[in-house]
């Protein structure tokens, strides 16, 4: 990779003027402008996949979307993160993932304190646009601590990402492909064996829905830490 | 180990005057197509039979690579060194080897399985990066330096700068044949430019689209043609060491690539200090585990480091942000083999086939409902029907044509009303699909086409990686409605949420493999959308 000196972009996100370092996405300067982008797969402290395809932004003079959590700045770029295009495509996104496995609020443990929950209702979705698959997994309550319920999941992989970039042990990580596709610890061995998870639970406290839980709170009582994980770090930085 | 262009051409003598001693020479074709209708067997036989007629001496039994007209195998090609007569035959059988020999020895052609040599499936064929196939053997590389090989790669070495290749290639207007088409000069001449301790050359073998076998074909027939492409972009690039990504399921070209990379080393002509000139490049065999995804750029390398195959968002490009983080170039196997050609002949030469914005040859696979099913080589640019009707030979079983699926699972179908189409990268994009790696499947009339778009789109499903929610999902989806119009259950409701899918799928999708899986629903919606209306229950 090729290293540049960091400098200063001036570009514009829906006509208001902003600037920002070189190096940083849409997404980070977005933020500092105070100008809400919807994000699922985000989280502030770890990488950058762009999976979800929520945070997707115009840009004038391409017809590509480009993840506002992955795309880098350009001088004089004009960046749009509202438009009709993008409601239309982000509501038809969020209804696939509504329909992929079971998301019944009623009885999840994080009705009340989910980000997929509260995506639906921040863009207005009252029903899911497409048929439900309803795709059917066992369940991981083999941990004396965590539960693990990939009906829940939107396979967003914080908790891969946490426990590989933050807690270092990569005791997380993916199996099969397309819908079957699962989060899984080592080789697929139930929680509890796991060698390298150091019950750590950070991934529980990073997943945006109820599918990593603590175990023995019943529905609507899991609420997370969200900012653990930034606070963690900083306090890192700080001690060196 | 050789140092200089003469002693690459001592070699090449040597192995011509051994190739002269035998005045004829028996070529079995023993690219996949073949192997799987007994070749090897064939090959033992006749070279059996050869010995026990006593004229070994002057009959020589060797396996060549795919000759092209897969639908007539076993192939079995009958070459007169001296007078360069050819005489081919065809559906070769185990049974019909001493017959063989015998015609051999008595100078008689052996009618009953003679193919006609003259007709338009191989008149209307201009074989560059095929130009060995079939004639070479390609488990010797003194065969291939006999018939010119690696003097391309000496001559640039002694007497072109890096750049001087990169101009060669920029001029000659050779564009990727992986599908996207990219001028592949300037893919380099980025790379080159780059400041990097490392860099790396990575050609895509991951050949997975349904009813392509070109790369195969090509790594099968002529490994060495493919080496000799990467050292060179090796040199113009700035790169030291190189990767070929072939797929688990070519256990054959994997083999030949593997003995060709060992006899290129024990040569000099791969390592250090390749001919003298302080140029190394190194070469490495890497298999894929089976997910057509890895034929993605990105998770290609990502594969290759040793990851799960996902694709990531681009940018950054592989050749800012490749291989292990360094600046890449990744082609695919027919790029490769277009280089040496180029170099040999120059890109005025090469711009003399082909058409003005790509310029060349291109390998397609003829499958489906066609008769010379098949592997040929034509100009870009030749009309669809001349590719079709006299290459291949028409439809089959003399039905009607419908339609023409170009580009895989990535493209569209093209309808038969299109046949003056002349195909080149711009007017496949335009009508709608692509070129792709050059897959050509021929439907006919008894074809549905919304089921042609089903299979696509479940291939789609099946090898969506999950990690972007559009591909995982949407395909799934996808694939359940296109379900409900083949039982015509579907609703207006669902032709509507049809195209609306399409439209997120393609526009929202991570990588490549999402955001084409709609066009052959698009394209078969654009040309036969009664086809979906038929599939409409009456209210």
């Amino acid at each position: 990779m090729i290293k540049q000196k960091v400098r200063v972009k001036t570009f514009q996100i829906n006509g208001i003027d902003v600037t920002g370092r070189s190096d940083s996405t849409i997404l980070e300067v977005a933020k500092e402008h105070d100008i809400h982008i919807p994000t699922l797969c985000y989280l502030e402290g770890l990488s950058c996949v762009g999976a979800c395809r929520i945070c997707l932004v115009e840009i004038k003079g391409s017809n590509k979307l480009i993840p506002a959590c992955t795309g880098k700045i350009k001088e004089g770029m004009e960046v749009f993160t509202d438009t009709d295009r993008l409601h239309k495509h982000r509501k038809m996104i969020l209804s696939m993932i509504f329909a992929e496995r079971t998301h019944t609020c009623s009885v999840c443990v994080s009705n009340g304190h989910c980000e997929l929950q509260d995506m639906s209702v921040e863009l207005g979705m009252e029903h899911s646009q497409v048929p439900y698959l309803t795709n059917r997994f066992d369940i991981d309550a083999s941990h004396e601590r965590f539960v693990n319920d990939p009906n829940r999941c939107i396979l967003c992989t914080r908790c891969v990402r946490v426990c590989d970039e933050v807690e270092g042990a990569h005791a997380w990580d993916l199996v099969d492909r397309g819908l079957d596709t699962r989060v899984i610890h080592d080789m697929d061995d139930p929680w509890v064996e796991s060698e390298s998870c150091t019950s750590c639970g950070k991934c529980v406290q990073v997943c945006p829905t109820g599918a990593l839980s603590e175990k023995g709170v019943s529905a609507t009582e899991m609420v997370k830490k969200k900012s653990l994980i930034v606070n963690l770090l900083e306090m890192r930085n700080r001690e060196r | 180990m050789i140092t200089t262009l003469e002693e690459l051409e001592e070699i090449a003598n040597k192995k011509q005057c051994e190739n002269n001693e035998c005045r004829e020479e028996l070529r079995v074709c023993i690219g996949s197509s073949c192997l799987s209708l007994g070749a090897k067997e064939i090959e033992k036989d006749l070279k059996k039979s050869v010995k026990d007629r006593g004229i070994e001496h002057r009959c020589r039994v060797k396996g060549v690579g795919c000759n092209g007209l897969c639908a007539a195998g076993v192939l079995v090609s009958h070459y007169d060194n001296e007078s360069g007569e050819e005489v081919l035959y065809e559906k070769i059988t185990e049974e019909d080897t001493d017959k063989l020999a015998k015609a051999v020895e008595s100078q008689k052609p052996l009618e009953e399985h003679r193919s006609d040599m003259s007709r338009g499936f191989f008149a209307k064929q201009k074989k560059i990066v095929l130009e060995n196939a079939g004639y070479i053997d390609p488990d010797d590389i003194e065969d291939y330096i006999a018939h010119g090989g690696y003097r391309a790669l000496f001559t640039t070495l002694n007497d072109a700068t890096p750049m001087e290749v990169i101009s060669q290639i920029k001029q000659s207007g050779l564009r990727g044949r992986g599908g996207g088409g990219y001028p592949t000069g300037l893919k380099w001449e980025t790379v080159a430019k780059v400041d990097a301790e490392k860099k790396y050359i990575v050609c895509n073998g991951d050949e997975g689209d349904p009813g392509a076998f070109m790369d195969r074909a090509i790594m099968e027939a002529d490994p060495h043609r493919v080496i000799e492409g990467m050292a060179l972009a090796g040199y113009a690039c700035g790169a030291a060491k190189g990767y070929i990504y072939v797929r688990a399921e070519y256990p054959t070209a994997v083999e030949k690539l593997n003995k060709a990379i060992k006899q290129a080393n024990r040569l000099g002509i791969l390592g250090n200090k390749i001919a003298d000139s302080g140029f190394d490049f190194e070469l490495e065999v890497r298999l894929g585990g089976g997910a057509f995804v890895c034929g993605e750029a990105t998770a290609l390398v990502t594969s290759i480091e040793g990851n799960r195959g996902n694709p990531r968002q681009k940018p950054p490009h592989l050749s800012d942000h490749g291989l292990w983080g360094e600046p890449t170039v990744l082609n695919n196997v027919e790029t490769f083999a277009n280089i040496v050609p180029i170099l040999n002949n120059g890109a005025q030469w090469y711009r003399g086939f082909g058409t003005e914005k790509s310029p060349g040859t291109k390998v397609f696979a003829l499958t489906g409902h066609i008769e010379n099913t098949g592997l040929v080589e034509v100009p870009m640019g030749m009309k669809l029907s001349e590719l079709i009707y006299d290459i291949g030979g028409g439809v089959s079983e003399g039905r009607n044509l419908k339609a023409i699926q170009t580009g895989g699972p990535s493209g569209g179908c093209i309808p038969a009303d299109m046949l003056d189409l002349e195909v080149d990268y711009d007017s496949l994009k335009k009508v709608g699909s692509m070129m792709g790696s050059g897959g050509v499947i021929v439907t006919d009339d008894s074809s549905n086409m919304v089921e042609v778009a089903r299979f696509f789109m479940e291939f789609c499903k099946s090898e969506s990686c999950g990690k972007c929610v559009p591909c995982r999902v949407g395909t799934t989806e996808m694939t359940d409605i296109l379900d409900k119009f083949i039982n015509k259950e579907a609703t207006k409701e669902d032709f509507e949420l049809l195209k609306e899918m399409c439209e997120v799928v393609k526009e929202s999708s991570l990588c490549g493999l999402g955001q084409t899986a709609p066009n052959p629903v698009l394209s078969t919606i654009k040309y036969f959308e009664e086809e979906y209306i038929k599939g409409i229950k009456d209210d």
